[in-house]
C-alpha cells in the first residue's frame, strides 16, 4: 500500500469510528425535535382541530 | 492492493450514512401507551387550557396557572388531570431516553419537549416562557 493510500485509509477508519462515537455519545437534537412534534401531533390532534371548535362559537357569539 | 481504494470509499460512505442517521426512536410500546393515554385525557385538558386555567410550563409539564377560572367545586378534579398528565409525561421523557439506550437523555428530551409544546400551543392558551406566563 502507497503511503498516500495508507494515509487516507486511516482518515477513513478514524471518520468512520468518530462517526460512531458523535452518534453514541451526543444528543440527535434536530431528531428529537421532528419526534416531539411528531408526538405532540398524536397527542393533541392539531389536524383534526380537537379544540377548535370552541374559537368559532366564542366568535359567533360577539355582536 | 487494487482493494484499498474500494475500502476507504465503503468506510467513507459508511461514516456518512452513520452520522446522517442521528435519529431517535419513539415507538416503544411504552411510548406508545403513554400517547394513547395523554391524548385520551387532551379532550378534557384542552377547554382548560383554552380557559387559563391550565398552562403548559416551561419544564415540560402542565400546571394550574388561573384557578380563580375554575369552580372550588372543580378544583380537586383539576388538580388531579394535572397530576395525571405530569405522571404521563415524565414517563415520556424517561422512556424516549431509555428507548434509545440513553437514560441520561432523560433531561435533554424533556427539554426539546418543554420548548416544542410551548411553540405549538394554541393562540389563547397560556405558556411559561423566561419564567413568567405569557399568552399565545
Amino acid at each position: 500500500m502507497s503511503p498516500s493510500l495508507r494515509k487516507l485509509f486511516l482518515g477513513a477508519l478514524v471518520l468512520t469510528t468518530s462517526a460512531c462515537v458523535t452518534i453514541n455519545i451526543y444528543f440527535p437534537a434536530a431528531a428529537a425535535e421532528k419526534a416531539a412534534d411528531r408526538i405532540i401531533d398524536e397527542v393533541w390532534q392539531l389536524r383534526e382541530g380537537a379544540a377548535a371548535p370552541a374559537q368559532p362559537s366564542a366568535e359567533d357569539k360577539k355582536p | 492492493m487494487k482493494l484499498a481504494p474500494l475500502i476507504c470509499a465503503v468506510l467513507l460512505s459508511a461514516s456518512l450514512s452513520v452520522a446522517a442517521q442521528g435519529n431517535l426512536e419513539v415507538d416503544s410500546p411504552a411510548i406508545g401507551a403513554l400517547k394513547q393515554s395523554m391524548h385520551q385525557r387532551h379532550s378534557q385538558l384542552a377547554p382548560l387550557y383554552q380557559s387559563g386555567a391550565v398552562g403548559l410550563a416551561g419544564d415540560g409539564t402542565v400546571a394550574l396557572h388561573s384557578a380563580g377560572s375554575v369552580p372550588l367545586a372543580q378544583r380537586g378534579q383539576v388538580n388531579a388531570l394535572i397530576a395525571a398528565e405530569n405522571a404521563d409525561r415524565r414517563a415520556l421523557y424517561r422512556e424516549i431516553a431509555r428507548a434509545n439506550g440513553h437514560p441520561e437523555w432523560e433531561s435533554d428530551v424533556r427539554n426539546t419537549f418543554a420548548q416544542r409544546w410551548v411553540q405549538r400551543a394554541q393562540s389563547g392558551w397560556w405558556v411559561q416562557q423566561g419564567g413568567g406566563w405569557v399568552q399565545k
